[in-house]
């Protein structure tokens, strides 16, 4: 498979991994802030093959791990009121709110339907003019441009039965956050190749020009990963901060502008509450005045308890890079994927889910 | 949501797309990618087009595996 | 072809409930056991009484009801069929009870029987006993199809997945995660299109051939639901022993590698239908591959790892680039991801 193939050789993990450990002296503390990089690092085993001198450490980049209880709550009230269908993408399915899952409404009778793409959402609010579709919105800024065009398509169409409840984020306001926490400290950053691919890798400069840290935005194969570690690694050596785009055959200085520009369009930025990190400001999208017929908050207005963590899950902590899955009291023993209690366990890009399910041996 | 797959255009009708990856077949929306042709690749994202693949680009990476010194590919970040 | 649907009256036990039962299980199944139409089958054993009976019975809900490569029927008939090959049996009857959704298209019912005719044919099996009921609409999804199995163990054969050993050699009969990922491909939303079909096909004539070499066979399965990496780990468990396979060597068709890259998946998770592995021990691994070689449903078969004494109930796979992790049961469903 062309792009996927060339970049997965063996021969060629290998001697990146040569380069890095002849290089690589200093240990460095590097966090993969997109959930999609801890999945590949687990898949292929690559933490093992890494030299002592470099650790890895999962952040925040799981848009499912950190949608607020309170949100997830809002969601699950939402599919309980008769005549709503709500769409979701399937990872969000497991999470558990503060009184049951997603999954469970659905068992005690929700319509709550999994789709692929917001597309499906728009064909089942098409499909079936009696229901009231309601599209959850969860994902990164690599999502949001398709939630927008799905917006603008059901304007166009004039679609009567359609809304999203936008839990849309946007990722560098989190790093900053975290940063700003002072908790961990870091070396550099692991940056998200897809988010980067809309966003632009300038939206990344801020690393090392207001932090002295080093980023190098990567792709999602072992050899995208590779290279963006040596590139820190070769920075902290030359303790040269540098913000570096690792994966060039997406990533653009200014991202994709025709995505971009449908975000724009559809919706505004204000504070957000993220799981792990509180109300962190600019960093959520909701949906501008000229849309508010799409907006399910406004569709559906239900009442909503500010949601609870469940008590001794330290989901919070592993998304700041606080503390590592098996810190949690909880990991493995009483949360697993079989009966998750944090969403970092049900979550296939959940720090705690990849550590259990691809656990090194 | 960071799953996102390189796939190849083989037929353009309008804003969609049928595009190819080992045979699979995916029909996608390329309202992020107007400017792709068919035989381009392109990465798609929940059913979208989200970037154009490089060729170019790409082999620039690969070739990074065959310098014996390191440096780094700077000036799109950092500074001009 | 008839035209009409499935009525309530149909499983009412009645006139029309006898039609039915002669125009279309009759017309497609028929055979002197069935052809009785008493209350049970009965035959008399061979002379030559088998010391052993295998005994198994399975549920059929798959949606939709047709894929590429096959249908519920056949998978109905293949599915209990391979559940009695997995235990070195030779099969010798099933039964089947359909429990039909009012409205269902008679057509869909004729059809679906067909293929389980067709699929009894190549297993070298009959269905012996049947049985309709018909429930209201939205009580099933078509039609759910239950079955049982029943089979002879010949003597010395001592096949399961307890009976695996330390150094026994892991053999898989071919490329994994076609059926799941040809069910998955019609299914509405996904929107994608895949060039193969199930591979569901009955597996007794591979395992028949295996058991001939007169080799020693310790354990079989075939990974269904859950994929090859439930399965392992099952035996791992079943049997106490550690497992490890190297990636590497597990065959996955580029038709599947990419659409699992597509849909989020794991190859190693996704059912197969009409695969087995095998764990036999190191002396007689050439026998045994040869002989599945020569087979059509093991043209593929290869070598994927072997049992060990270590890490006891664990599944362990080498990655690509030679890192170790563990290959766990799926647990849940395996949902496509987008993340």
């Amino acid at each position: 498979m062309r792009y996927i193939d060339e970049f997965r050789r063996p021969e060629s993990v290998e001697r990146l991994l040569a380069l890095i450990r002849n290089r690589s002296r200093t240990p460095v503390r590097l966090m993969e802030f997109c959930g999609g990089h801890t999945h590949a690092v687990f898949r292929f085993g690559l933490r093992q093959l890494l030299p002592e001198t470099v650790s890895l450490l999962a952040g925040p980049g799981c848009p499912v791990c950190v949608t607020s209880p309170t949100d997830l709550d809002r969601a699950i009230a939402m599919s309980r009121i008769k005549g709503v269908t709500l769409a979701t993408f399937g990872d969000m399915l497991r999470v558990p709110g503060s009184d049951g899952t997603l999954q469970e409404a659905k068992a005690e009778g929700a319509d709550v339907r999994i789709v692929y793409s917001t597309l499906d959402a728009l064909g089942i609010a098409r499909a079936n003019a009696d229901r009231e579709v309601v599209f959850l919105g969860v994902g990164f800024e690599t999502t949001a441009p398709s939630v927008a065009a799905a917006i603008l398509t059901a304007q166009q169409e004039g679609l009567k039965n359609f809304s999203i409840l936008s839990l849309h984020k946007l990722t560098p306001p989190a790093m900053r956050a975290i940063l700003d926490a002072g908790e961990v400290r870091l070396s550099g950053i692991l940056g998200p190749g897809h988010v980067t691919t809309i966003i632009g890798a300038d939206a990344w400069r801020f690393l090392a020009r207001d932090y002295g840290i080093s980023c190098a935005v990567a792709g999602f194969e072992p050899i995208d990963i590779l290279l963006a570690v040596r590139a820190l690694v070769e920075n902290i050596e030359k303790q040269s901060p540098e913000v570096v785009n690792a994966y060039m055959r997406s990533v653009r200085p200014g991202g994709n502008p025709q995505a971009q520009s449908y975000v724009d369009r559809v919706f505004h930025v204000a504070a957000t509450e993220w799981r792990g990190l509180g109300s962190v400001p600019m960093s959520g999208l909701f949906l501008r005045d000229a849309f508010a017929g799409f907006d399910a908050t406004l569709r559906f207005p239900v009442h909503i308890e500010p949601g609870k963590e469940p008590p001794g899950c330290l989901c919070g902590e592993v998304l700041r890079g606080r503390v590592e899955p098996t810190d949690c009291p909880l990991f493995c023993d009483l949360c697993s994927p079989e009966h998750p209690i944090g969403p970092c366990m049900v979550s296939s890009e959940g720090a705690c889910a990849a550590h259990m399910l691809y656990g090194e041996a | 949501m960071c799953l996102a797959v390189p796939t190849r255009i083989v037929r353009i009708e309008g804003e969609e797309a049928d595009a190819e990856i080992g045979g699979v077949l995916r029909r996608i929306s390329l309202a992020f990618a107007r400017e792709a042709r068919v035989g381009d690749y392109v990465l798609i994202h929940a059913g979208f087009a989200i970037s154009l693949l490089d060729e170019d680009s790409a082999q620039e990476s690969l070739s990074l595996l065959e310098e014996v010194g390191v440096h780094t590919r700077s000036g799109e970040g950092a500074g001009p | 072809m008839p035209k009409d649907t499935i009525l309530l009256a149909h499983g009412s036990g009645g006139r029309m409930t006898h039609e039915l039962v002669r125009d279309i299980f009759l017309q497609h199944l028929g055979n002197p056991l069935l052809d009785t139409q008493d209350d049970a089958a009965v035959w008399t054993l061979p002379r030559a009484c088998p010391e052993r009976i295998a005994l198994t019975t399975d549920s059929y809900v798959v949606s939709p009801i047709f894929f590429p490569g096959g249908d519920i029927g056949k998978l109905a008939v293949c599915g209990t069929v391979n559940d009695l090959a997995m235990v070195g049996a030779t099969p010798l009857y099933l039964t089947a009870g359909f429990i039909l959704e009012e409205g269902l298209p008679l057509e869909v019912l004729y059809r679906v029987v067909a293929s389980m005719a067709e699929a009894g044919r190549e297993a070298e099996v009959e269905i012996a006993a049947g049985d309709t009921k018909v429930v209201e609409r939205g009580g099933v999804d078509r039609m759910f199809i239950t079955t049982a199995g029943v089979g002879e163990v010949p003597e010395g054969v001592c096949i399961s997945g307890a009976n695996v050993k330390p150094g026994d050699v892991a053999i898989l009969s071919g490329p994994v995660g076609q059926h799941g990922i040809a069910v998955m491909s019609q299914r509405d939303g996904l929107q994608f299109s895949f060039p193969l079909q199930s591979d569901c096909a009955p597996l007794q004539g591979l395992v028949a051939e295996m058991l001939k070499t007169g080799r020693p066979i310790h354990g079989l399965r075939d990974p269904t639901r859950g994929g090859l990496a439930t399965t392992l780990n099952e035996i791992a468990g079943q049997s106490r022993v550690g497992i490890e396979i190297e990636e590497e060597r597990v065959p996955v068709s580029e038709e599947v590698r990419a659409a699992c890259e597509l849909l989020g998946l794991d190859p190693l998770y996704v059912a197969n239908e009409g695969k087995l592995v095998a764990f036999v021990p190191p002396e007689v691994e050439v026998a045994v591959l040869e002989a599945m070689r020569r087979h059509r449903y093991g043209k593929e078969a290869t070598v994927i790892g072997r049992a060990t004494s270590a890490h006891p109930g664990r599944v362990v796979i080498k990655t690509t680039f030679g890192a170790h992790r563990v290959l766990d049961m799926l647990s849940g469903a395996q949902l496509p991801r987008i993340c």
